[in-house]
């Protein structure tokens, strides 16, 4: 769990953090539209510059980057095969056996693939690495409010994820706890067949879930004596402020839009 | 005195065909500005009592008033008002994901304006001492700290009573210490009626009367050095002998005698290894 990079969080002060979490995440999304969006060298140079640019910008070092493929590794591997033996004649053929061809088509293709996963797997990485998961769930309910004229009850969801989110390490505190207490007793986790190992994770779950619903139901009962009836009916104490460095970031990610809407093959 | 709190003939089931309800016709005043504590032993429905005095439970027989309001389903939130309540588990009433959103979580549900917020959870956090925790996440912080943060929501909200439901219970003592201490300074300054649901003998000697509830009945009512006269009693009555007086008990119980000089824990230690390596 410990080498897992992806999904992390990494308290360092930089621009990039101190980015407001919506401008973050709108562009996160909008930035694989990006990736797909280029389709030759020219293109993939400005994504990759821009890409490199957020980065030496959030002052992460490359190397928490690589980690973060890491775990990945495989799923890119696999792809990138699949796409260099079934992908369609074209160009120049290298090998042909049955089904499989190797095409030189195929084989800028994967390389492009390849180039894609490692993009958007940064980006991502990036974006939780400089953004706390608490911002990331208000930038997520705030980006979700005009789901509310659909009777989506966002901020219910957001209160929902935002305790989920602080009680995540009360619950592995927890969890380590009766480990330890079950290894006293006896009981080997991680050892042994695949079958094993499941079972020895029982004497794990079944006390976890007691103590979470445990847990559920008092918070219930504080949150109702401090005074909460519905998450609609509630003033914010955490705000998000649009600033101009958010304007600024924009600004930059439409411009590297755009020259790759102008360099991409049509 | 002026009456806080009124209790008329409280009953409480937790399941309606229960032949032993957990509380038993109540009855009891609180007046404004005093401290009460409520002792009794695991099950005597201390809790359950002071649940139902928040309307955190629906009982059906009997009245309750605070500051003047029946507690009806229909004023439960207007009585909430005027209470703040302290539970017992740290970690299980901190709702907000930092020191300072967990000191608005209450402001919140008030619907109180942002600008007004600010200032109130930033004294409300200066006032028990964790300004330079404010941004501090739960996990980074001790029971002793989140129960102060906790406090320090109700300071934040400012209501007429506070009742601490068992809330210095999970603490280490120096904890319980600070903890009480600050109760005792916030009840000064903040003209606040403090009910405390204990089974600490400090606790409840703070106290200006104490509560003595078994099986669900009032048993029990005098000012604390009077119960406290009572010796070996206090065991029945619910509360914590010190914990090497507990330790000898059981050891008598086991048909052992332990030395009647031995004082503290180390030297109890030390008997017990000694005895232990002699049999």
């Amino acid at each position: 769990m410990s080498n897992f990079i992806f999904g992390r969080y990494l308290p360092l002060n930089s621009v990039v953090h101190r980015l407001d979490p919506r401008a973050k995440l709108l562009l996160s999304f909008c930035y694989i539209g990006l990736v797909f969006m280029a389709n030759n060298p020219v293109s993939y140079l400005i994504i990759i510059a821009f890409t490199l640019g957020a980065i030496l910008a959030s002052k992460i070092s490359l190397g928490f980057f690589l980690k973060g493929i890491r775990p990945l590794i495989w799923l890119i591997v696999f792809t990138v095969v699949l796409q260099l033996l079934f992908s369609p004649v074209g160009g120049h053929v290298y090998f042909h056996w049955a089904f499989v061809n190797i095409t030189q088509f195929g084989l800028v293709n994967s390389g492009y693939i390849f180039i894609r996963f490692l993009l958007i797997i940064m980006m991502s990485t990036l974006l939780t690495l400089s953004t706390q998961p608490l911002d990331i769930a208000t930038g997520l309910a705030s980006l979700m409010k005009p789901l509310r004229w659909v009777r989506v009850p966002v901020d219910t969801l957001a209160m929902m994820l935002s305790i989920a989110l602080r009680f995540v390490p009360t619950l592995m505190d927890e969890a380590n706890k009766i480990m330890n207490a079950q290894r006293a007793r006896g009981v080997d986790f991680g050892e042994g067949g695949l079958l094993k190992q499941a079972k020895s994770l029982i004497p794990l779950m079944v006390p976890l879930f007691m103590s979470a619903f445990n847990r559920a139901e008092d918070l219930s009962t504080a949150m109702e004596a401090r005074g909460y009836q519905d998450s609609e009916h509630r003033s914010q104490y955490r705000i998000l402020t649009w600033q101009r460095r958010d304007t600024i970031t924009w600004i930059i990610f439409v411009v590297a839009f755009a020259a790759i809407l102008a360099t991409r093959r049509w | 005195m002026e009456n806080i709190i009124e209790v008329k003939h409280l009953t409480y089931r937790y399941q309606a065909d229960d032949p032993r309800p957990a509380l038993n016709d109540v009855s009891f005043t609180v007046h404004a500005g005093e401290w009460l504590a409520i002792v009794g032993h695991n099950g005597s429905g201390k809790s359950t009592l002071a649940k139902s005095l928040d309307g955190l439970l629906p009982f059906t027989t009997g009245e309750i008033t605070v500051g003047g309001i029946q507690l009806t389903p229909e004023t439960v939130w207007q009585v909430r008002e005027k209470i703040g309540m302290i539970f017992q588990n740290p970690d299980n009433q901190f709702v907000g994901a930092t020191v300072e959103d967990d000191v608005a979580f209450g402001l919140e549900n008030r619907q109180m304006p942002r600008t007004e917020m600010l200032p109130r959870v930033k004294a409300a956090i200066a006032r028990v001492g964790m300004s330079e925790f404010a941004q501090r996440e739960p996990s980074s912080l001790s029971g002793g700290q989140k129960q102060r943060v906790a406090l320090a929501g109700i300071v934040a909200i400012a209501p007429d009573v506070l009742i601490l439901d068992e809330a210095t219970s999970m603490l280490d003592p120096q904890g319980r210490r600070e903890m009480l201490a600050l109760v005792r300074e916030l009840r000064q300054t903040q003209h606040l009626t403090v009910i405390s649901i204990t089974h600490d003998i400090d606790e409840a000697t703070i106290a200006d009367r104490v509560l003595v509830i078994d099986d669900g009945q009032l048993v029990d009512e005098a000012a604390p050095a009077t119960i406290f006269a009572q010796g070996e009693r206090l065991v029945e009555l619910g509360l914590d002998l010190p914990f090497t007086e507990k330790l000898k008990a059981a050891l008598r119980q086991r048909g052992i005698e332990p030395p009647a000089d031995y004082q503290g824990a180390a030297e109890m230690e030390e008997w017990l290894w000694q005895s232990l390596s002699n049999t």
